[in-house]
C-alpha cells in the first residue's frame, strides 16, 4: 500500500486487521511526512524512536490477536498533554526543559489501546489564543494555501493538531478546548473537532488553562474515526474528581445514519452581525440537509448567547491566574537570571515576565484583577450568575425537545497570520463568539467540514449536543459529512 | 471603571510580573480595553441567580483518608531549576 499516512483511523485499522499493512509500515509513513513538514511548523517535538518501538509491540499484539481498535494507529499529541519523559511546555517559555514524570490519562488511555506517539503538537501558549501564533514554538502555518500565497492561520489554540491531521502528518491527534480550541482549528483546516461533555475525558495530566471549562478531544479527518478516539481517550478516572461516573459507551456502534425524526434547534441569537454571506448560506443549506436526511429543523431562542464571550473572559482568565500561579521558578521549568541581592520576590516577577508571553500575561493580569477585594462581585460572581442564565438557556431547548443545534463554527474561513497581533485582543476574542458558549455550559460539540469558501478556504458547521450524547452528536455530524461529501485536501507546498 | 497607571502597577505585582515603568501606560490601555468589553456584563439581569460553580450537579468524590502515593522525592525534584540535600532552594527570603 502507498502513502499509508493519508489513511483514516478506521481504513488503517482495517487494513492491519486484514493483515494488509503493519503499524511499523504505518509508522515509517507518518515520520516521512512530519520530517518533510518543517515549513508548517506543526510537530515541535518529535519522538521517532518511541514511535517506532511502540509500532513494534502493536505488530505483535496485533499478530497476538487482541488488538484494539487504536492499536498500531500512529498520533500526534498537542504539547499541553504530559508525556513521560517528553517535553511538554504548553508552548510556554516558562516549562522551557521540563520533562514530566508521569503520563496524563488521555495519553495513557491511548497507549494503553496501543496507539503509537509520534511527537508533540504545537499550539497557543497554555491554550490562550486563537491562532497558534501566542506560541514559544513560533506560528503553525495552514496547509491550506490559496494562489495567492498568503499564509494563513490553522487556528488555535489546536491549531498543531489540526494542521498535522490535515497534512496527513498523522491519522489522529488530541487536543484540547477550552473556549472553541478544538473546533475552530478544525474548521479552518477541513477536519473534524470534538469536544466532548465536560468530564468525559479526564484532565489529569492536561496543563490546565481554566479548568471548569478545558475538555480534551480529537482532531480526526472523518466523524468515525472522532468516534473511535474519542472511545479510547475518554475513561471514568479516579485521578481527576470532575471526571463523571459514567461508563463510555461505543461510539462507533451509534453511527447508525439514521437521523430521522431528530429535532435541530437553529437559534436566532446567531444571525450577528459580520457574519459572512457566505458562512450564512452554508448554514441555511446544512439545515436543508438534516431535513433531507429526515430531521426536523426548528428556530430556537438562546437569549444570553451575546453574553457568553465578555462571561468566558472574565471567568478563564479568574481561572487561568490562580492556575499559572504555580509557575514561580521553584518546582519546575525556567528560572530566569537574577541579580545580587535579588530575593525570591524578583526570583518570581522576573521569572514570570520571561517565561510568559504577551497574551498569557494579560490574562493572568485580568484574572487577578477581577479576582482582586473590591472587584470579585462586580466581574467574578456576576459572571458566574450570568453563565449560570447561559447554561438554563441550553437546559430549556433541550426540554422543549430539541436534540442538538445547528451553528456555524467560525464567523469567517481562516484568516492570515499576522493579522491577528495587529488588532486590539477583543477583536480576537470575537472569533469565539460561536464556540465559547457551550464551554460555559459544559455541553459536546463537533465541527464538520461542508465546503470551500468562494476563496478555496474550508468552512465547517457546529452541531452542539446533549450531555453525554455524544454517540448522537456524532451520528448527526456523519449525515453531514455523507451529504456534504467533502472530499478536499490541501495541495502539498511544504 | 478604568485602570490607572498606578493601579496597573499594583495588579502586575499581584501577578507576580515584573514589568518596566515605561510598559505601563500600554498595559493599562489593554486592561481597559478588556474591562470595558466585560461591562456589556451589567446589562444582564442577574437578580435572584446563584453563581455557577460546576456544570454538572454532582458531589465532589470522596475517598478513604488513606495514604495513596509517595516516597517520590527524587521525582519531584527532577524538574527543579535548583534543589539541593533535596529540597527546592531560591534565593534569602528573609533578610
Amino acid at each position: 500500500m502507498s502513502d499509508l499516512n493519508k489513511l483514516t483511523i478506521a481504513g488503517a485499522r482495517d487494513a492491519l486487521a486484514k493483515g494488509e499493512t503493519t503499524a511499523v509500515e504505518l509508522t515509517e509513513a507518518c515520520i516521512s511526512a512530519i520530517d518533510a513538514s518543517g515549513a508548517l511548523n506543526a510537530f515541535v517535538h518529535n519522538t521517532p524512536d518511541m514511535a517506532r518501538e511502540m509500532a513494534a509491540a502493536a505488530d505483535a499484539r496485533i499478530k497476538a490477536g487482541n488488538a484494539a481498535p487504536m492499536t498500531g494507529i500512529p498520533v500526534g499529541v498537542k504539547d499541553l498533554f504530559c508525556v513521560k519523559g517528553v517535553p511538554s511546555q504548553s508552548a510556554s517559555r516558562i516549562l522551557e526543559g521540563f520533562l514530566p514524570q508521569y503520563e496524563s490519562t488521555v495519553t495513557q488511555n491511548l497507549w494503553d489501546q496501543g496507539a503509537v506517539m509520534l511527537g508533540k503538537l504545537n499550539q497557543d501558549e497554555f491554550g490562550m489564543g486563537s491562532s497558534t501564533e501566542n506560541s514559544v514554538y513560533g506560528a503553525t502555518v495552514n496547509p491550506w494555501k490559496l494562489g495567492d500565497g498568503v499564509e494563513r492561520t490553522a487556528g488555535g489554540s489546536s491549531g498543531g493538531s489540526a494542521a498535522a491531521v490535515a497534512a496527513d502528518l498523522c491519522l489522529g491527534a488530541t487536543a484540547t478546548d477550552t473556549g472553541g480550541s478544538i473546533r475552530q482549528p478544525a474548521a479552518f483546516t477541513g477536519t473534524v473537532g470534538l469536544r466532548p461533555t465536560y468530564g468525559r475525558v479526564s484532565r489529569w495530566g492536561v496543563i490546565a488553562y481554566a479548568s471548569s471549562l478545558d475538555q480534551a478531544g480529537p482532531i480526526t479527518k472523518t466523524v468515525r474515526d472522532a468516534a473511535i478516539m474519542l472511545g479510547a481517550m475518554a475513561s471514568v478516572d479516579a485521578k481527576d474528581s470532575t471526571s463523571a461516573d459514567r461508563p463510555v459507551p461505543d461510539y462507533e456502534a451509534a453511527l447508525t445514519g439514521d437521523i430521522r425524526g431528530k429535532k435541530i434547534g437553529i437559534p436566532r441569537e446567531y444571525r450577528i452581525d459580520g457574519l459572512s454571506d457566505e458562512i450564512d448560506r452554508l448554514w441555511n443549506r446544512t439545515a436543508e440537509m438534516l431535513r433531507d436526511a429526515g430531521a426536523e429543523v426548528v428556530d430556537i431562542s438562546l437569549p444570553h448567547a451575546k453574553y457568553a464571550l465578555p462571561a468566558y473572559y472574565v471567568i478563564a482568565p479568574a481561572e487561568a491566574s490562580s492556575n499559572l500561579a504555580r509557575y514561580d521558578g521553584v518546582r519546575y521549568g525556567r528560572r530566569a537570571k537574577l541579580g545580587a541581592g535579588d530575593g525570591v520576590v524578583e526570583m518570581y516577577e522576573k521569572t514570570r515576565a520571561e517565561g510568559f508571553g504577551p497574551e498569557v500575561q494579560r490574562r493572568v493580569m485580568i484574572g487577578t484583577y477581577v479576582l482582586s477585594a473590591g472587584f470579585y462581585d462586580a466581574y467574578y460572581n456576576r459572571a458566574r450568575k450570568v453563565r449560570a442564565l447561559i447554561k438554563r438557556d441550553f437546559d430549556q431547548a433541550y426540554a422543549s425537545g430539541v436534540d442538538a443545534i445547528l451553528a456555524p463554527t467560525t464567523p469567517s474561513a481562516a484568516f492570515p497570520l499576522g493579522s491577528a497581533n495587529k488588532g486590539n485582543p477583543v477583536e480576537m476574542y470575537l472569533n469565539d463568539v460561536f464556540t465559547v458558549t457551550l464551554n460555559l455550559a459544559g455541553l459536546p460539540g463537533i465541527s464538520v467540514p461542508m465546503g470551500l469558501d468562494r476563496q478555496g478556504m474550508p468552512l465547517g458547521m457546529q452541531l452542539i449536543g446533549r450531555p453525554w450524547d455524544e454517540g448522537g452528536l456524532l451520528n448527526l455530524a456523519q449525515s453531514l459529512e455523507t451529504a456534504a461529501g467533502f472530499t478536499a485536501k490541501p495541495a502539498r507546498w511544504w | 471603571m478604568s485602570i490607572t497607571e498606578d493601579e496597573a502597577r499594583k495588579v502586575a505585582h499581584l501577578a507576580r510580573i515584573a514589568v518596566a515603568d515605561a510598559d505601563l501606560p500600554a498595559l493599562a490601555q489593554d486592561l481597559n480595553g478588556i474591562l470595558h468589553f466585560m461591562e456589556q456584563l451589567n446589562e444582564v439581569d442577574v437578580e435572584g441567580v446563584e453563581p455557577m460553580t460546576g456544570v454538572e450537579p454532582m458531589r465532589l468524590k470522596r475517598r478513604a483518608d488513606v495514604v495513596t502515593d509517595g516516597e517520590q522525592q527524587d521525582l519531584v525534584l527532577k524538574n527543579a531549576p535548583d534543589a539541593r540535600e533535596g529540597f527546592f532552594a531560591v534565593p534569602k527570603v528573609v533578610e
